[in-house]
């Protein structure tokens, strides 16, 4: 058996989005993220931040990568992973499209302290996610990945040493 | 489920309220930043936003209340936030925008903060 036949779940998305890159089709993709991260086992706080970094990655490769043009191809794949036994669940997302390239170390959020409108969206992303990634990508284009994973443990009651999850509190 | 957004704007004693109703993404952010600058155009000392039935709201929505921060401070009036829901403050606190608005608990206070 092929490593692909014995993990298939680790190696091919469970979700791939091909959509353009028109701001009409942003609400679509981002409550379709709110529900996979339901589903996966996520707070609802977590859901809505998680769809949030989505529609912030999104937006940013509609204004920056494709300067507004709504005829851009974008790609979204999805690898949701439910909690099993006590590793906990998580997500993990890629965003590639064909748009210009940049070097991924000047993506970069403005300071906060400079109040003005706009610059915040990859502020929000490194916020929300655990982990966040831009890469060129061969040929052409960018590719972003974050993941996410549940938190697990968040209280262990002082009787017994129950373990709780936030969602149990 | 995302919600298309409804605004809908009041005035009353000096104090013009923009209500919103729905969620605010890229595309909405272009309608709520035209309610926004009528709203302002009207020069009341106080611009009141309430946000009691908004769910969602990206960085173009929030740009868009700095952008409004900056004209009503620009003549000297203010803008107050109100209703926020947590899933909205949550976005305000990674942003630290809790910071800079004068954001009220509830309309009545925001009335007279």
């Amino acid at each position: 058996m092929s490593e692909q036949q014995q993990h298939p779940k680790t190696t091919q998305p469970h979700i791939q989005l091909q959509m353009m890159s028109d701001p009409m089709l942003l609400s679509g993709a981002r409550e379709m993220v709110l529900w996979v991260a339901r589903r996966t086992g996520f707070t609802e706080l977590d859901c809505s931040q998680i769809a949030l970094a989505v529609d912030e990655a999104l937006c940013n490769v509609f204004r920056h990568g494709y300067d507004r043009k709504t005829d851009g191809t974008i790609w979204m794949k999805i690898w949701p992973r439910p909690t099993e036994g006590t590793t906990p669940g998580s997500l993990k997302i890629v965003i590639e499209d064909e748009a210009k390239q940049i070097d991924p170390e000047l993506i970069k959020s403005r300071d906060l302290d400079d109040i003005r409108p706009g610059g915040l969206g990859v502020h929000i992303m490194k916020e929300v996610m655990d982990s966040v990634q831009f890469e060129k990508r061969g040929p052409a284009g960018m590719r972003l990945t974050m993941e996410k994973a549940i938190k697990a443990i968040t209280a262990i009651e002082s009787t017994g040493g129950e373990k709780m999850n936030e969602g149990d509190a | 489920m995302s919600l298309p957004l409804t605004i809908e704007t009041k005035e009353h004693e000096g104090v013009v309220t923009v209500i919103l109703v729905g969620d605010v993404g890229y595309t909405e952010a272009t309608k709520f930043r035209e309610a926004l600058r009528l709203a302002n155009d009207k020069k009341t000392a106080r611009l009141v936003v309430d946000l009691t039935k908004v769910d969602y709201m990206n960085t173009p929505g929030l740009a868009t209340l700095v952008e409004a921060l900056q004209n009503t401070k620009r003549r000297n009036a203010k803008l107050v936030l109100f209703g926020l829901t947590p899933k909205v403050r949550a976005i305000f606190d990674i942003a630290q925008l809790h910071r800079v608005f004068t954001i009220a608990a509830d309309e009545a206070t925001a009335q007279t903060i």
